[in-house]
């Protein structure tokens, strides 16, 4: 049953992780990311005890709900810019498809070389991992870095909670978490109209 | 009191403090006292060593324990808490007339504290989170809320964070390696691993693309702040890893990397610092040379490994806050650091530019400056490697040195009926007269640097023998 819902999880994450690269609407990818922190808490619950895995889900959502509280505030403006990157959906679905074949593919592998830490949080880090790096390689926009670059550090720490389980560790990744999102905030809003108005006043 | 209390806790709060009720006016003297002070404890007084003071006994502990982990400074960490105080208050005493973002102490403060708790804490591979920390507290240091975020920040942020997994997971492969060295399958992969996360820190070719742009579209004060200071405390980091894993220092594939990455950062940007048109750029490619440098360091096979890189790490923190005051004194009165913007202020800012000048020769080792006698060392030992690598050395430095003359000519290209001027501040004329005369100093005098770099050997045992 265990493994089941393991597996369930990787197929949540593969579609959160895709939505998050496929999709322009802020709302959805934030919605996206908040599902995919809640397949991870169950992948990290399998290696850390019940109480440290909620604290890194709750520190995902904060995460989200810091950076829906900033983009809620800004126009739309900065979306709609060109970007000189490849805009499309196919480009992308391509790109998140390799990654998932990829994924599914050295799973196993790295299952025999490092063995306890599961093929499904495995396969589930890989694809974080890769969906990050894309979102980081194909965007110029801040929204998009900041979570391209939360979506990488969900994957790493699927993979590192099942070798580490210090809680300095977890309270310094929880603080890059939100410091990440804190400074997604911040750079969204540096130079933006709403602040240069406020800087007037 | 213990140790980490005193030289990570005590800046830290101080720089909250300062950031939360402080005016930025106070705030730099606050800072660079602190600084300076902490600078002079770790000199004069040995950690866990007691100290009589007539009846009173002083002793400085040296470990507290934080969340079920430790953070240690040693009395071997007692010299380098003195360099990087030392230099710390020279770049906070700089900042009140360098006109940069008013967060500078405050956050530099944090950063510094940080950054000594990276050196700290046990097991020493969770100094790549705290790197990271400090990192995300450098980008409201370079950016101002009025300012839009630029390329340059936005990459150094990515490639700072895609660093620490790679460290994290390699130290911890690396353990699995030193317990059967002959699987070579994991050795591989920790080597592989390691380099990555190291090349993403060190800002190796090609991740350095972000140095460039934040030196022309930042203020050169903070950026050449984040350029002395992670680079420093990596630097440390990586010392650590090669004195704890015998392998990897002796692993010919790595030597033979850290020498091709090394010379090809010190020719790449030499070459591209010649072809420049902003000196805010320039300064940039001479701080990348410069890291190639310290790569090529570690890949010196010899016991003056940890002497050679501490004392290129200390010329590195005259170098910069000399040179990124003077960017910043010549922006505030120019509309950019193009060349086109800056003709003739020599005649204008005579103590500024020929500060700057100076700097730039002690970066790419002129004689009698302070950068000579390192590269000095480094240029002969590579020399008994290979005379290839001695060519592209070279010619990085040569690439430099067009630079310095471009820059100067600029400089000097006036018509005849300018007027001379002093338009520097006493303040300002008084710190870089300090940082030319330590370049002098340094480079006239190395061995006064004795004293500090004695103890530095004891801090990476392994290394040094």
């Amino acid at each position: 049953m265990t493994d089941i819902i393991s597996w369930l999880a990787v197929i949540v994450i593969l579609i959160a992780t895709t939505t998050l690269l496929i999709h322009k609407d802020w709302r959805i990818s934030l919605g996206a990311l908040a599902v995919l922190y809640l397949a991870m808490f169950w992948h990290i619950t399998s290696h850390l005890p019940f109480a440290m895995g909620s604290a890194k889900l709750i520190t995902g959502w904060m995460v989200i709900a810091i950076l829906g509280m900033t983009r809620l505030n800004l126009s739309n403006s900065e979306e709609e810019k060109k970007s000189f990157y490849p805009q499309g959906q196919t480009f992308r679905l391509a790109l998140m498809a390799i990654i998932a074949l990829a994924s599914f593919a050295a799973a196993p592998r790295i299952e025999t070389a490092i063995p306890g830490l599961g093929v499904p949080v495995i396969t589930s880090g890989l694809i974080l991992i890769g969906g990050g790096i894309i979102q980081l390689g194909i965007s110029t926009n801040l929204l998009r870095i900041s979570l391209g670059l939360l979506t990488f550090i969900a994957g790493f720490e699927i993979l590192y909670a099942a070798i580490e389980s210090a809680i300095l560790v977890a309270g310094l990744l929880a603080i890059i978490n939100i410091g990440l999102s804190l400074l997604g905030s911040y750079l969204l809003i540096a130079g933006s109209p709403t602040q240069e108005t406020q800087d007037e006043v | 009191m213990s140790s980490p209390i005193l030289w990570i806790a005590l800046p830290f709060t101080v720089g909250t403090f300062i950031l939360l009720f402080i005016n930025e006016k106070y705030a730099t003297w606050i800072g660079g006292t602190l600084c300076a002070l902490l600078s002079l404890t770790a000199f004069f007084i040995p950690i866990d060593t007691a100290l009589l003071l007539g009846t009173l006994s002083i002793k400085i502990a040296p470990a507290v324990q934080f969340f079920g982990r430790s953070f240690e400074l040693n009395t071997a960490d007692g010299a380098l808490l003195t360099i990087i105080y030392g230099v710390a208050t020279l770049w906070f005493f700089g900042a009140q007339v360098s006109g940069t973002a008013t967060r500078f102490v405050s956050l530099g403060l944090m950063i510094i504290s940080l950054l000594t708790a990276s050196l700290a804490v046990e097991p020493f591979l969770y100094a790549a989170l705290l790197l990271e920390v400090a990192a995300m507290l450098v980008i409201p240091l370079l950016l101002p809320t009025t300012q839009k975020a630029n390329q340059g920040v936005a990459r150094f942020l990515i490639y700072q964070t895609l660093a620490m997994p790679f460290i994290l997971f390699s130290g911890w492969l690396l353990a699995g390696v030193e317990a059967s060295p002959t699987n070579i399958g994991s050795t591989t992969l920790s080597g592989t691993m390691l380099s990555i996360g190291f090349a993403f820190l060190f800002s190796v070719f090609p991740f350095y693309n972000w140095i460039p742009s934040l030196m022309e579209e930042n203020s050169p004060y903070a950026s050449g702040f984040l350029l002395w200071a992670l680079p420093t405390f990596t630097t440390i980091f990586a010392l650590g890893f090669l004195d704890r894993y015998t392998w990897l220092r002796t692993s010919p594939q790595l030597i033979n990397a850290l020498q091709f990455t090394g010379v090809f950062m010190v020719a790449s940007g030499g070459i591209f610092a010649s072809l420049q048109k902003h000196i805010g750029r320039i300064f940039a490619y001479a701080t990348i040379a410069e890291t190639g440098l310290i790569l090529l360091a570690f890949s010196i096979q010899n016991i003056d490994i940890v002497i050679l890189t501490i004392s290129i790490l200390l010329v590195r923190g005259i170098e910069l806050p000399t040179w990124a005051l003077a960017l910043s004194i010549l922006k505030q009165n120019s509309n950019s650091l193009k060349f086109s913007d800056l003709q003739g202020f020599f005649r204008k800012f005579p103590i500024a530019t020929i500060s700057l000048i100076i700097v730039h020769l002690s970066m790419l080792g002129f004689p009698l400056l302070a950068g000579f006698p390192t590269r000095l060392a480094i240029w002969q030992l590579m020399a008994n490697i290979s005379p290839t690598l001695l060519i592209w050395l070279f010619m990085g430095a040569m690439g430099l040195l067009i630079a310095a003359v471009r820059t100067l000519a600029v400089f000097v290209m006036t018509d005849e009926e300018s007027n001379w001027k002093l338009n520097e501040g006493w303040v300002q004329i008084t710190m870089l007269g300090l940082g030319v005369s330590g370049l002098f100093i340094l480079g006239l005098l190395p061995q006064a640097l004795n004293p500090l770099l004695k103890h530095l050997p004891a801090l990476f045992e392994r290394l040094s023998q």
